[in-house]
């Protein structure tokens, strides 16, 4: 089961946060600053897995990240993820987005965060894998889009900036 | 009022704040602008502020007044609205507010609306944050959702059920008829999370998992999937590096997994797809090897072949040379965990194995060290040992402690020669000495008192060591250890293993008074460093003056523990000098602790615990810590005895058990009684007694003389007479003694005593002396019995004799009912 996905800069500022377990509001923003400290001390050439800290539940959790430029990507999976198949999903992840956002970069996964969460639901429900197929996911997401713009051609709607 | 800004404009404006003062203040603004917002109960702009709001939970501010908010959305008609609200239920809504139980029935009408896309919502929404109650009251409308055609509906619903069976498993039941068609699907998604779905139920319950494996043939469903995957060719929606669609291939194989486990047939099933698996996979890239290694933990956890196995094997060891990080971790992972089953497969590659423990990796170096660990056997300790000591070296603080631990335990396990273990132990003790566990120094304390020839090598180069540099507190309580005790071996110069080295008393004395003053040591090692001054005063012949000066410095030092030690070694000097060489003489070989069995009473000086001589002293004697292996605790006060006790170490002829509670009786120096006793305890304070009462008889207070002895059979010239003795520590034990007799003028041979008692009583009846009742009354037959009598009723008791008397086998049956009340009340 996936426990938490992260997006953040370099510096730490948090660009997406999604927890599949209840934390509180201050163990979140905890478990932020504590993952982005342990992943931004690595090396570029280390393996990218490792042991969770403190706040998440320590051995049984591995964190695992990819490092995109100016953006880490982690997830933090329990034992029963296989660390290798979520380093690819993290990838399809990134490719996802890329088609959705056309070469996707910081700053839309920084001003479109809601979109970025409605890719994300599509790919992981409730802590588990929902669909791996990118073109699939993007076709409903596509299709769910055009579903909200058609909502708002209605004149007294247009103020909206769902888009 | 003017419209709310746009979530863009928000996010403009934060960035702009170059503090993280004026982003808090913005954002402050903006939340009352919303806050209003909402009391006027605006539609329109609802889901903008919404989406706000959400944008600043993220970073780190509070949104909870949005909870209602997002509530209202949800119930809104516009799919816009609803998408926002659900998304803001599963972010800042969970199952321990109250309030997210308001969403049920929206959610519920959701489940039934005409749009798929809505549907799906509430279904991501329930598999995200439901709590059990909501899951209770919306599984049917999901079990629903699982049998509809649409595959996009329909793998949702697969991953609300588990998350559903997560909750409240005793639904579990309800999905399983919707299960069957599952697998039939084209759908990779719906496939991908049916297996989800299975697995969890299988995980669950073994009830499921034996349902599956026998009814639904799971095993050849899946394994024809898995080679229809394997065998299509191209397919590009679900291809990924070449590969299709590994996430569930990936996924099939953890199913594959368990039910293969333990279970012969299943795992026969599947021994062909995944020795295709194994050969087929590309591995250049990072999914192949995710295959891969997913078909090697399922065939390491399955009843697979052997051959499978060492091809399994031999895939980790290809994963072991691959430049990738990551492929070599799992590798080391996954060797860590067949090591135990399939250990000399993994020795094979035992040169790959150390050579990672120079990777620069943290996380690739603990996985190898703890690997190497696993793999020390006999044959290759020594060279293991080279490459260990190494890594100790060098590795970082974090691991030393683990590592030391380990190369210690290893050692014992499998040294090679006794001069070898001692100097492995040395080499940690320089090299990581601070990092040694605490409780290695008792440990290595023992080591080094049983390996008696090596003494005086062991010492004399403990000496060396701490000579330099005595900084390291394990290694400079050994070696004061190790000097007080061997002291004189050190000064004669005695070492056959290496040169000896030329010492004085004096220089000896002035590295122990040095480790004493030194700010470095713990109390702890300067209570080591006193006591070893202390031992070699009788072991030293010309300083025994400038011992005693040390000593009574001590005296009055600030540290309590100092102190006292100081004030009764000084006692010992004064007031009992004749009897200091018997005090400080060497210690005794000690065997192991086992931290069993009671009635092994274990030689020592009283630094292990065994449970009958818990009353033993000190009465007032320094208490010993932990680390101190001191025969010097036993000094008593005013007590001359030297109680060491030579115990018994035989058992007597009945229960241990009762020797236990015997010994806690009897207390060794007259200190106060600890066990009530209902009966005056005789004195024991006279060593005399005490030594009497060490034999091997079990020794009950003898309150026998209170308790009369009965006759309870005299016919045909056969006598038998009962005895009683009540134990004191166990009230409702009664122990009998028969004697039989004979007045004949024939011997009675073949004696057989056999007795019954009541149903509430437990009778125990131990050998008798011999079967031969010798005639005139010359000799008798003793055999005890014992009762035990819980409940204290009235003792009764059926006995028959059989022997053989003038020729003919005599039988016969009586009743004994004259019990005396003493003996059972």
């Amino acid at each position: 089961m996936i426990k938490a996905i992260l997006i953040f800069s370099n510096q730490g500022k948090p660009w997406l946060s999604k927890f599949y377990q209840p934390y509180s509001e201050d163990t979140q923003q905890q478990i932020i600053g504590e993952t982005f400290h342990l992943v931004s001390k690595r090396d570029e050439n280390v393996c990218n897995f490792l042991e969770g800290g403190l706040l998440i539940g320590r051995s049984d959790n591995k964190l695992i990240y990819r490092h995109y430029a100016t953006l880490y990507f982690v997830f933090y999976v329990d034992s029963s993820e296989s660390e290798l198949g979520i380093f690819d999903l993290i990838q399809v992840f990134v490719e996802t987005l890329d088609k959705c956002f056309e070469n996707v970069c910081e700053l839309d996964l920084i001003f479109h965060v809601d979109k970025v969460h409605n890719i994300l639901v599509e790919m992981v429900m409730g802590g588990m894998v929902l669909e791996t197929n990118m073109n699939e996911i993007v076709t409903q997401i596509d299709t769910q889009n055009k579903l909200e713009k058609s909502e708002y051609l209605i004149p007294h709607f247009d103020n909206h900036d769902r888009e | 009022m003017p419209a709310p800004i746009r979530l863009r404009e928000l996010i403009r404006t934060i960035r702009t704040a170059r503090t993280q003062a004026e982003e808090r203040e913005m954002i402050q603004k903006e939340c009352a602008a919303i806050r209003s917002s909402f009391r006027e109960e605006d539609n329109t702009y609802r889901c903008r502020n919404v989406a706000k709001l959400l944008y600043m939970h993220m970073l780190g501010y509070p949104a909870h007044f949005g909870q209602l908010e997002c509530l209202k959305l949800i119930a809104s008609q516009k799919f816009t609205d609803k998408r926002i609200g659900y998304l803001g239920a599963m972010l800042l809504l969970d199952e321990r507010q109250d309030v997210h139980l308001l969403m049920t029935n929206c959610i519920k009408n959701d489940l039934n609306h005409s749009t798929q896309f809505v549907q799906g919502l509430a279904l991501c929404t329930l598999g995200c944050m439901g709590s059990s109650e909501m899951c209770r009251d919306l599984a049917g409308e999901v079990e629903k959702l699982l049998k509809t055609s649409n595959s996009y509906l329909r793998k949702k619903a697969a991953l609300c059920a588990v998350h559903v069976i997560r909750k409240v498993p005793e639904l579990m039941e309800m999905f399983l008829p919707a299960t069957k068609n599952l697998l039939n699907e084209k759908n990779h998604g719906v496939l991908h999370t049916s297996v989800v779905l299975l697995t969890e139920m299988c995980e669950r319950s073994p009830d499921m998992l034996a349902h599956f494996r026998k009814n639904e043939k799971l095993v050849p469903q899946l394994v024809r999937i898995l080679k229809n995957l394997i065998m299509s060719g191209y397919s590009p929606e679900h291809d990924v590096s070449g590969i299709s669609d590994p996430f569930l291939q990936v996924r099939i194989l953890r199913l594959l997994r368990i039910l293969g486990r333990n279970d012969d047939d299943s795992s026969e099933a599947m021994n062909d797809i995944l020795a295709q698996v194994a050969t087929n996979t590309e591995t250049s890239k990072n999914v192949g090897n995710a295959i891969l290694y997913e078909t090697v933990l399922t065939i390491m956890d399955i009843k697979s072949e052997s051959g499978l196995r060492v091809l399994a094997i031999n895939i980790l060891g290809r994963f072991l040379l691959n430049n990738d990080k990551n492929i070599r971790y799992v590798a080391l992972t996954s060797l860590l965990k067949t090591v135990q089953t399939d250990h000399n497969a993994v020795q094979r590659h035992r040169s790959t194995i150390v050579d990672c423990l120079k990777d620069l990796d943290v996380s690739i170096k603990r996985r190898a060290m703890e690997l190497s660990f696993a793999l020390v056997n006999g044959n290759n300790i020594r060279g293991m040992m080279k490459e260990l000591l190494y890594f100790l070296d060098s590795c970082e603080p974090e691991f030393k402690a683990d590592c030391a631990s380990g190369i210690f335990l290893a050692a014992e396990k499998y040294a090679p020669s006794k001069r070898w273990h001692i100097d492995t132990i040395m080499r940690v003790l320089t090299t990581a000495g601070s990092y040694v566990r605490d409780d290695a120094v008792p440990n290595l304390i023992q080591l080094i008192t049983n390996s008696v020839e090596m003494h005086a090598y062991t010492v004399q180069r403990l000496y060396k060591a701490i000579l330099g540099d005595y900084s390291q507190q394990p290694l400079v309580q050994v070696a004061a250890w190790c000097i007080g005790e061997y002291g004189d071996l050190l000064v004669s110069g005695q070492c056959e293993e290496e040169e000896p080295i030329q010492v004085t008393e004096d220089e000896v004395l002035d590295i122990l008074e040095s480790v004493l003053i030194s700010n470095m040591s713990t109390s702890v090692t300067r209570g080591y460093a006193l006591t070893a001054i202390m031992k070699l005063s009788t072991r030293f012949t010309c300083t025994v003056n400038r011992i005693k000066k040390v000593v009574s410095i001590y005296g009055s030092s600030i540290d309590v523990e100092l102190q006292q030690r100081a004030v009764e070694y000084n006692a010992l000097f004064k007031k009992y000098d004749h009897m200091r060489s018997a005090l400080l003489e060497r210690m005794p070989v000690m065997e192991k602790v086992t931290t069993n069995g009671p009635t092994e009473i274990v030689q020592t000086n009283g630094e292990t615990e065994p449970a009958p001589l818990e009353t033993k002293p000190p009465p007032s004697g320094p208490q010993p810590t932990s680390q101190a292996n001191d025969l010097l605790d036993l000094l008593g006060g005013n007590d001359i005895t030297p109680v060491i006790p030579t115990a018994p170490t035989s058992k007597p002829a009945s229960a241990g058990g009762e020797l236990l509670d015997l010994l806690g009786d009897i207390n060794l120096t007259g200190a106060p009684a600890t066990a009530p006793t209902p009966a005056p305890v005789p004195q024991i304070s006279q060593p005399s007694f005490l030594l009497d009462g060490l034999s091997s008889q079990p020794l009950f207070n003898d309150i026998a003389s209170g308790i009369p002895s009965i006759t309870a059979y005299s016919k045909n010239g056969l006598k038998i007479e009962f005895t009683f003795e009540r134990s004191n520590t166990n009230p409702s034990v009664t122990v009998i003694t028969i004697q039989a007799s004979n007045s004949t003028e024939l011997d009675m041979t073949d004696f057989v005593f056999q007795a019954a008692v009541p149903k509430t009583f437990q009778l125990q009846l131990l050998s008798p002396s011999s079967s031969i009742v010798p005639a005139f009354n010359t000799g008798t037959i003793t055999q005890v019995i014992k009762v035990l009598n819980p409940q204290k009723q009235q003792l009764r008791m059926r006995i028959k004799l059989t022997y053989n008397h003038k020729g003919s086998a005599m039988q016969d049956l009586a009743e004994v009912n004259n019990f005396p009340p003493q003996s059972w009340q």
